[in-house]
């Protein structure tokens, strides 16, 4: 990244320039906008041509009774080739806000950084959180301020979910490239494995699932979006890398632990492999 | 043609220099204080909105007395100057030390080169990860920056209300006792004969960095979590004050 140049207003005096004490926004995307252009993805001259970089894979996100579960798979895929096996594609947004992204990974993870400061900035200095539809009115902003890259082959496509601390329960916003905003119910699944892992959850969502249940169920979205889509990485039993799966309640964001989805990952590889022995053949 | 009068430098000085004293000595004082697990600050404060200590960055704070519209114009320049250096660079490389020189070389060249001072000052604080790496800066309406150590009160009576922390506070003094400490040199009386005061809790805006959370250090205390904290008794801080 560019490193901070002052801006065209900075002074000799070495007195904060202007655009940083000009009253009125909240906005620090607003900000680097008006101050620092260059910092920003979608303000850089386009690559001429497509561009061969490291493209994130599946993430699924599901409501439950008091909350939602967001989980992404660990891979991140170069062509034909595996760059990287454990990558994280989930994050908080803030304290009760998930973000996950599919697609240039590298440029995903640039906007998630910088879509954690913009609802940082506003809540330091409104002194108040945005409301969920706020923040997801944000994002919406940010990817369509990257429709250039994505017609290089850069698109980023993210999943955001969080708990509506105004009415209480847990709500998923998928997006496309252009930057429209679509509120999900119930569950969603954004990447070149989301066809196999929407199955999954079609299947095993069901109504007044509790956290536990809602976590297995998406490893287990996972584990299938893994076994027929060659860029989406299932468990790695060897290297112990499980999916990064995280809750939103009114309690927060929570990331799930190591030990307990390794638990989950054994119970669903065991009930696999009973259902393949009984049934002799690849039922599951 | 007329001729403007000729006002000696040190004049001019010295008129702005009063001109900022008097608009600061009007608010209510900010008093901030080091305790074992961070730093504490406090101010008799009614509003819930209007606030006079704020959060800057993961570990830095900032507090201020004066003039509201101008110190709310600095503190949102500075959350500004930390996420944009927390974002070019990285999040550890946001220092109060860098902040401090950039409010510094404001405040400075406005009481220089500006009609009207600003009539703030400020307190920069960070905390470290043990007292001995918390930083606190005192900075005045002329550029002027102190490095302080222990404690700060900032606004009017401040040398008044700092001989009484100087007797009071110690190194290792626990949240409990500092805010005890905070809230009766706040309500001190004052030299003009006035009365002691108990301030209550709902009229008090206390916040702390607490240097046990793991990544945003801030935190504002209210409610009944401030008045628990406000009620516990204290065994031997207030010995020979009775």
């Amino acid at each position: 990244m560019t490193p901070w140049t002052p801006g065209p207003d900075a002074t000799t005096s070495g007195r904060l320039p202007h655009a940083f004490t000009t009253p009125g926004s909240s906005s620090f995307v607003d900000f680097l906008a008006g101050y620092a252009p260059q910092l920003l993805p979608g303000h850089r001259p386009l690559p001429t041509s497509e561009v061969a970089a490291p493209h994130g894979t599946t993430i699924v996100a599901l409501a439950f009774e008091g909350g939602i579960v967001m989980a992404g798979d660990r891979r991140a895929t170069m062509g034909p080739m595996i760059a990287s096996r454990e990558i994280e594609k989930v994050f908080p947004a803030d304290e009760y806000s998930a973000v996950g992204i599919a697609g240039a990974a590298g440029l995903a993870v640039e906007l998630v950084r910088l879509f954690q400061l913009e609802l940082e900035h506003y809540e330091k200095i409104e002194g108040s959180l945005l409301s969920l539809d706020g923040k997801a009115n944000r994002l919406a902003t940010m990817i369509r301020g990257n429709l250039g890259l994505a017609m290089q082959g850069l698109a980023v496509v993210p999943l955001f979910g969080g708990f509506d601390l105004d009415r209480g329960v847990g709500r998923i916003f998928s997006y496309d490239v252009t930057g429209g905003r679509y509120e999900e119910h119930d569950h969603h699944s954004v990447g070149s494995g989301s066809v196999f892992a929407r199955g999954s959850l079609k299947k095993l969502w069901r109504p007044g699932l509790d956290a536990d249940g809602a976590v297995r169920v998406a490893v287990e979205a996972l584990v299938d979006a893994a076994d027929d889509d060659s860029a989406t990485g299932g468990p790695d039993t060897v290297r112990r890398i499980w999916p990064v799966v995280a809750t939103v309640t009114a309690a927060g964001y929570l990331r799930a632990g190591d030990e307990q989805l390794g638990e989950i990952v054994e119970r669903v590889e065991q009930e696999r492999r009973e259902a393949h022995r009984g049934r002799g053949g690849a039922a599951r | 043609m007329s001729m403007p009068f000729y006002v000696a430098p040190e004049q001019l000085m010295k008129d702005r220099a009063d001109y900022a004293r008097k608009g600061i000595a009007r608010g209510r004082s900010v008093v901030v204080l080091q305790y074992d697990d961070g730093i504490a600050f406090a101010t008799e404060n009614a509003s819930r909105a209007l606030h006079k200590v704020s959060e800057i960055y993961d570990r830095i704070a900032f507090a201020a007395v004066g003039k509201y519209n101008e110190f709310e114009n600095l503190r949102v320049a500075g959350v500004r100057y930390a996420d944009l250096r927390g974002y070019s660079y990285d999040r550890e490389d946001v220092t109060a030390r860098g902040l401090a020189n950039a409010y510094a070389q404001t405040l400075g060249t406005v009481f220089t080169t500006e009609s009207k001072p600003l009539e703030v000052e400020l307190c920069v604080a960070e905390v470290g990860r043990a007292p001995a790496g918390d930083q606190i800066y005192r900075l005045s309406y002329d550029g002027s920056v102190a490095d302080e150590h222990g404690f700060v009160v900032m606004g009017g009576q401040a040398d008044r209300l700092g001989g009484l922390l100087e007797d009071g506070w110690s190194p290792g003094m626990t949240l409990p006792e500092v805010l005890a400490l905070g809230v009766r040199v706040l309500g001190s009386a004052g030299e003009d004969g006035g009365e002691v005061r108990a301030i209550p809790a709902q009229q008090l805006e206390v916040a702390v960095l607490d240097r046990t959370r793991p990544r945003r250090a801030f935190r504002r205390l209210t409610g009944a979590l401030l008045e628990d904290l406000l009620a516990t008794p204290q065994p031997g801080a207030d010995v020979g004050t009775d």
